[in-house]
Parts: C-alpha cells; sequence; structure tokens
C-alpha cells in the first residue's frame, strides 16, 4: 500500500496553486493520474518519488515512511527503491544501452535481469548502441528496462508514451502492463490518453488545480452514462456535418478515422476535440475475416 | 637561446590548470545545484579576474602573501613556503587569477544537462559524487576541454600579476612573458620576437583547438 498525503505550494505569481493529496493505492494496483497540464501530477509524481519534497504531509510506502513532515523524515530518492521514467526518458547519453542498464543495476539483483530484460523488450540487437542513436520508441523502451533492473516496489511513469505514434503506444502499452503485472508493481502512470487509461489501469485519479478531484475505476469515471455495450472505443471528434436530419460525425479512434450517424439530439454539445465514446449494442455487430487459417481442409 | 623561461611558463600553466581542474569541478557543480543566497556573491567573486587589472590582484597578493603580515607569515612557518618571489606564489596567484576560464565553462557544462539525468540516477541510489563522475562529467567533455585549454593559454599569458608577486628571477619567476619584456628592456629584440613568435603560434594552436572541437569541425574524424 502506498500512501500519499501531501501539501506543496507549487508555481509563482498568478500562477500560483497548491498541491493537495490525499491517496491511498493499493499494493499491485496500476494507478493513472489524469487532467490538464498545470494540474500538479508530475508534482505529485516527483513529490512521491523523493524529487520536490512537500512541504508538510506524509508519504509510506507499506510499514516504511519515506516522508513525515512532524517527524522530521525525508528519505533521499535513493532509499525508497523506486523506478521513475521521465518524460524525456534521462538516458545518460554516454552510455550504451546496455551500460545504461548496468548502471542501474543494484548489486543485489540477479545477474541475468539484464540479459532477460534485453530479450523482453526487444532491445538485444540495439545493446551496444547509444542513445543519441536510437528512435523515440526504442529509448522508451531502454528506460523501461532500466527502471525494471531496478526492482523497484514502485514504478513511476510520466506520460512515457506522449511522444510515440499509435502503433508504438499499443505495443507499449503491452510491454508496461506486462511487466506490471510479472513483477507484482505497484505503478503509478501518468496519462492523457483515455484509450491508454481504460486498457492499462484500474485505477484513476482525475487532477484539477492540484487537486484529486475524483478517484475510481477509469470506466466509471469516463463514462457518465453506464452503457452495456459490447463494443467500446474512446475518439477525438474531428468534425460533425450535418445531412439533411441527421449528423455525421467523424471520430478519431487510434489511428482509424471511423464516421458515426448521429440524431440531432445525441450531438448536443458535443464539439470538434471532444473526447467521445462510440459503443455498440451486441445487436447488429457485423464481423468481417481479415486473415487467418482457411476453413476446408 | 635560454628555453628557461618557456620551460617555466609551461610548468607554471601546467601546474595551474591541474590544481584548477581539482577546485572547480566541485566549485562549479557546487553553483549549478545550489539555489543559497550566496551563490551571486561567489559567482561576482570567481569572475572578478576577468575585469579586474592583474595589478590589483597582483598587489593585493604581494600584501597578503609577504612575510611581514599575518597570513604569509603563517603560511611561512607552518608550511614552510614563501608564496612571495617564488614559483608556489605564482601558482597560488595563477590559480585564483584563471579561475573564471575553468569555472565558468564546467558550470555552463553542468546547467545545460537536463536535470532529469542526476534525477535519473538518484532514483537508482546514485551519491551526488557518483552523479558527477559517472553521468554529468561524462557527458560535458567538451566543457571540460574548454576550460583545460583556455586555463592553461591564459596562464600562459599572464604578466601583470606574474611581474607584481614573482618579480623576474631566473629559473624561478621568469616566465616567458616577463622574458620578453626584458629582453625588449635591455633593446635585444630578436630574443624577444622569438619568444613572442612562439607564444604567438601556441596560444593560436590551443585556441584553434577549442573552435574546432566546439564547432564539431573535429566530428567527423574524431568521435566525442
Amino acid at each position: 500500500m502506498v500512501e500519499v498525503r501531501i501539501h506543496k505550494k507549487l508555481g509563482a505569481g498568478t500562477a500560483e496553486f497548491t498541491l493537495n493529496t490525499d491517496l491511498t493505492i493499493a499494493e499491485g494496483s496500476l494507478l493513472t493520474l489524469y487532467g490538464p497540464s498545470g494540474s500538479g501530477k508530475t508534482s505529485l509524481l516527483r513529490g512521491i518519488a523523493g524529487l520536490l519534497p512537500p512541504d508538510k504531509g506524509y508519504i509510506a510506502f507499506q510499514d516504511r515512511t519515506w516522508f513525515d513532515s512532524e517527524k522530521k523524515i525525508n528519505l533521499p530518492p535513493q532509499k525508497r527503491n523506486i523506478g521513475y521514467v521521465f518524460q524525456d526518458y534521462a538516458l545518460f547519453p554516454n552510455m550504451t544501452v546496455i551500460e545504461n542498464l548496468k548502471f542501474a543495476k543494484s548489486k543485489s539483483a540477479p545477474d541475468n535481469i539484464i540479459a532477460d530484460l534485453l530479450d523482453v523488450m526487444d532491445l538485444a540487437a540495439l545493446e551496444n548502441r547509444k542513445p543519441d542513436t536510437l528512435s523515440g520508441g526504442q529509448k522508451q523502451r531502454v528506460a523501461l528496462a532500466r527502471a525494471l533492473v531496478q526492482q523497484p516496489d514502485v514504478l513511476l511513469l510520466d506520460e512515457p508514451l506522449a511522444a510515440l505514434d499509435t502503433d508504438m503506444r499499443l505495443s507499449l502499452q503491452d510491454h508496461i502492463l506486462d511487466a506490471h503485472n510479472k513483477l507484482g508493481l505497484t505503478t503509478i502512470m501518468v496519462s492523457h490518453d483515455l484509450g491508454e487509461i481504460m486498457k492499462l489501469s484500474d485505477t484513476t485519479a482525475i487532477m484539477k488545480e492540484g487537486r484529486i478531484t475524483q478517484l475510481g475505476p477509469p470506466g466509471e469515471l469516463f463514462m457518465e452514462k453506464h452503457i452495456s455495450g459490447k463494443f467500446q472505443f474512446t475518439g477525438t471528434v474531428l468534425h460533425l456535418i450535418q445531412q439533411d436530419v441527421i449528423y455525421i460525425i467523424s471520430v478519431l479512434i487510434g489511428n482509424n478515422i471511423v464516421k458515426v450517424v448521429a440524431h440531432p439530439s445525441e450531438i448536443e454539445g458535443i464539439l470538434p476535440g471532444d473526447k467521445v465514446v462510440v459503443a455498440s449494442k451486441a445487436f447488429n455487430p457485423v464481423i468481417y475475416k481479415i486473415s487467418g487459417n482457411s476453413a476446408s481442409e | 637561446m635560454n628555453w628557461e623561461p618557456l620551460r617555466l611558463t609551461f610548468e607554471l600553466a601546467m601546474t595551474t590548470t591541474m590544481v584548477l581542474l581539482v577546485v572547480s569541478v566541485p566549485l562549479a557543480f557546487w553553483l549549478s545545484k545550489t539555489t543559497s543566497r550566496i551563490k551571486p556573491v561567489i559567482e561576482t567573486l570567481v569572475s572578478m579576474p576577468l575585469v579586474l587589472p592583474p595589478t590589483v590582484l597582483g598587489f593585493y597578493f604581494l600584501l597578503a602573501f609577504s612575510p611581514n603580515n599575518a597570513f604569509g607569515s603563517w603560511i611561512n612557518e607552518w608550511l614552510g613556503i614563501q608564496l612571495v618571489f617564488s614559483f608556489g606564489g605564482l601558482v597560488v596567484a595563477s590559480v585564483i587569477y584563471s579561475l573564471p576560464f575553468m569555472v565558468q565553462p564546467i558550470q555552463a557544462g553542468l546547467t545545460s544537462l537536463p536535470p532529469s539525468l542526476s534525477e535519473a540516477a538518484a532514483t537508482m541510489g546514485k551519491s551526488a559524487r557518483t552523479q558527477l563522475f559517472r553521468v554529468l562529467l561524462p557527458n560535458i567533455r567538451k566543457s571540460l576541454l574548454t576550460g583545460i585549454v583556455l586555463a592553461f593559454a591564459h596562464t600562459v599569458g599572464e604578466f601583470g600579476v606574474v611581474l607584481m608577486i614573482g618579480g623576474n628571477i631566473p629559473g624561478e619567476t621568469r616566465v616567458a612573458s616577463i622574458a620578453i619584456y626584458d629582453e625588449v628592456e635591455s633593446l635585444n629584440y630578436v630574443a624577444a620576437n622569438r619568444y613572442s613568435l612562439i607564444l604567438f603560434a601556441l596560444t593560436f594552436a590551443l585556441l584553434l583547438l577549442v573552435y574546432l572541437l566546439n564547432g564539431g569541425y573535429l566530428k567527423r574524424f574524431w568521435k566525442w
């Protein structure tokens, strides 16, 4: 269990606000932090990591106190056993991929952990490359592998997939989910992507101006109406066109553009740029075979 | 031709550069990290030799190092070193005189690195010392080289400070720049020209090296 109750003044001048959270994260849980930029998501992550000491509060992992302003306890990041994947990946440019991983490995970790992770993350062919020569997706995989080499108790991910294209995103989401489940980590991840949040996390905290305004399973938080649909995808509205008495809405789901027919009453309040859920009831699914085995033998 | 002044110049520049490297790396690291209120004061003191006339610096060194003063006599008694009119005194004065040329490039290099590098190392359990030597310094090799070359070249070009506290003792404090002055005074232009030409060529070569490295011209031939 991770307990985070912190209070910290952030920003300056008119942009000043207070990070004020009271959050308990179950062990083994994957929590996503969602909210507009400047709402304190990264600061919360940094607070947990020990990179940004709170003004006052209490942070504990299991029975170990990481921070307690009353008892004047403040464990440095070195002693918290966390893995942190930074938004800019923070790979050490002077070291090759494998050297980055070796640097992160603690003496107590098993020797084969590096070879295993290089293998699982599909990095074995790149092990002697310097970070400057890698693509964004490759860097991201190295950063994730490097954080896992540490065998952390808590894994903190600061929008690790933001800069990647959709295909790369999907494959890395699988990597993250895999590692999280296999290693029994407690993971906290900042994300702006609703699809990603739905796919990965069991709990989501929505943040606004330094506070957690909503906390719960992402499915409940992001769908006001509970739809008993069998298929549902989240996407972004690209544009709305009126055709006679109906509207045609183009929605970007992943990297596909989907056109949805809607009644005027359904489109009320929907504007281009909005996040929407496209769901289908079970009675009219259409199935096309796109590949697979031949039926006749 | 008497090679003694040139040998002395290089000896002084080498010693000064090595001492400066040891002093400047921790100082620049501290300056790049600290949020202390005295930071601007320290930065100003480090930069003072850039604008202060060397004679001012030399004058105060002369007063401080003099065996008639508390500091000078203390050094003399406890360490058995006399800093006025000696090679040791030249080294101490040169270290302070060339300090900004070493500290500023290193500090700028460290500040230009993303903070996430040392933060990532911290989450891996690495101490500040390990962060500095394994992660930060290897990534600012160009800045280190700039500092080393500039500090060396600046010490070679020293004149005022040396004249004030070193004087003109052959084999002890008569460096090349002093020797040139001395030869001109005795109208020995040929000897003065030899020393001058060597210094001219040397400083040109050193500075050219800095610009080539930092401009990336050598990257095609030599991977940094």
